[in-house]
């Protein structure tokens, strides 16, 4: 089990982890141009470029949106793997040894699945320090605005809330592309269709239980 | 040997398998042949343990598969290789590592132990420098190699092989029939093979299974099929020229 979940950590974990850096790191960077330009007036305080930065990418970007990407990154990748295994008979092979196979190929995608809440830390550290860049090198605004904003009216339930809901995606993640793949049926062809409809519904469950926890949680 | 009395399977509406009654002997190399799609698959998951059967039973040495407890299948399972129609090798392992599987999920040897018999089965298959390739680097008739080593590693009492020849060329599969049978022969196991090759009926036919529409048309050795009148069997066997002539040169030899 030990290298199976070993593999699993480096194929799911930190092979993600430089497609979220990039994609994080210039996101925050246009939150953060974003609010600044559409902040017209002159009463509104200089440091709620940081501030909205900050909400917007806890709240919402890092662990929804980044989990949207990684239903596609992550999600077809464990679909095509199984059903890869189940169309060239792997899984069978599995079973004809005695193995439960659901067993052997689930469950250390799931345990890989737990250092999920760091992938979405990395996603909020370098949000907020994309949005940091932008703004002091694109003139848009001083550090110590920015960091003053960051730091403004911090609530620690909202924290809490992302990952809790880092959790619940990080369970989705596992199960319903695991799902597509492992009862899948046919040949090449259907691995791609079976990628793509894991895909979809990952990422409809992922927004749906989004709402449905943000409503109950900061409702 | 295995015994299979009125065998029925269905997925869903589809009635596949029909009420199948054969035997298959040890020592010997089963054959079951039929076109495409006529269940021979099938039929050898269910001979697996893989899929479960409506109707009838299967009995391996006078062990009835429905009657065994859980730790009796699995001990069963343990005596069953199987060949699977395209190697079905597990492909983030090495060569060495998918022949040592089964000897890691089915005994408690020693890891020195379980090379040494590693090692022994690749030779038999004649892969001795194949150990650390993995196997999308190897040729199909070295992965069909492979995956008979896989199957062979435990000392099984039952070998499996589904189409273990397709994508083969000639000479390659005329290599791989006659490693079964010589396997066959030297553990003295029970073998049963699907194929819709000719060339393997005709060479390693002991026991030929005739399957067609579910049910069992015809059944015979590579003796017998020669003479046979049953038109569904000659209409498959012989439907290239070159079978017919082979025939016809047999039936006038033997007259
Ligand atoms: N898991 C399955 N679910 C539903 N139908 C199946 C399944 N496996 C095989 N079949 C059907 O059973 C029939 C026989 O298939 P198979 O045994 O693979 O034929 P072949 O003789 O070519 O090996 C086919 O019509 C196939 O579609
Ligand atoms: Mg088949």
């Amino acid at each position: 089990m030990k290298p199976l979940i070993l593999k699993d950590i480096d194929d799911l974990i930190i092979g993600s982890i430089g497609i979220v850096a990039f994609i994080s790191f210039f996101v925050g960077g246009v939150v953060a141009i974003q609010t600044s330009l559409n902040m017209t007036s002159p009463i509104m305080p200089k440091y709620l470029v940081g501030f909205a930065t900050r909400q917007s990418i806890i709240l919402e970007f890092a662990p929804t949106f980044i989990s949207i990407i990684m239903a596609g990154k992550v999600g077809s990748f464990i679909t095509s793997s199984i059903g890869t295994m189940r169309v060239t008979e792997q899984i069978d092979a599995l079973e004809v040894m005695g193995i439960n196979a659901i067993n052997y190929l689930v469950f250390p995608k799931f345990i890989a699945l737990t250092l999920y809440p760091f992938v979405i830390s990395i996603a909020m550290f370098l949000g907020i320090l994309g949005g940091l860049m932008a703004c002091v090198y694109g003139g848009y605004g001083t550090m110590e605005d920015y960091i003053e904003g960051v730091q403004l009216d911090f609530i620690p339930f909202h924290f809490i809330y992302a990952f809790i809901k880092t959790f619940v995606f990080a369970f989705l993640l596992a199960t319903i592309p695991s799902y597509y793949g492992y009862f899948m049926k046919g040949g090449a062809l259907e691995v791609g269709k079976a990628s793509t409809t894991s895909f979809v519904w990952t990422s409809v469950m992922i927004i749906l239980v989004n709402f449905l926890l943000t409503s109950l949680l900061l409702g | 040997m295995i015994e299979v009395k009125d065998l029925h399977k269905s997925f869903g509406d589809a009635h596949i398998l029909k009420g199948i009654t054969t035997s298959f002997e040890k020592g010997k190399t089963n054959l079951i042949i039929g076109q495409s799609g006529s269940g021979k698959t099938v039929f050898l998951k269910c001979l697996l343990g893989l899929f479960e059967y409506e109707k009838g039973s299967i009995s391996y040495e006078g062990k009835n598969w429905s009657e065994l407890s859980r730790n009796e299948k699995t001990n069963l399972r343990s005596e069953m290789g199987m060949v699977f129609q395209g190697s079905a090798l597990f492909d983030s392992m090495t060569i060495a590592e998918n022949v040592m599987f089964p000897l890691r999920m089915f005994t408690k040897q020693s890891k020195s132990e379980m090379e040494d018999r590693v090692n022994e089965v690749l030779q038999r298959v004649n892969l001795e420098n194949a150990h650390n390739k993995m196997p999308s680097e190897a040729s199909g008739g070295m992965q069909k190699r492979v995956a008979i080593a896989r199957a062979i590693v435990n000392r099984p009492k039952f070998l499996f092989c589904d189409e273990p020849n397709s994508g083969l060329d000639p000479r390659t599969a005329i290599v791989i029939d006659n490693l079964i049978q010589e396997i066959t022969d030297e553990f003295n196991i029970t073998t049963v093979v699907n194929t819709h090759d000719m060339n393997s009926v005709m060479e390693i036919g002991e026991k030929i299974v005739f399957l067609k529409d579910g049910l069992l048309e015809w059944e015979g050795s590579s003796e017998t099929i020669f003479r046979t009148e049953n038109e569904a069997v000659t209409n498959f066997v012989y439907s290239s020229n070159l079978f017919r002539k082979v025939r016809k040169m047999y039936l006038e030899e033997n007259l």
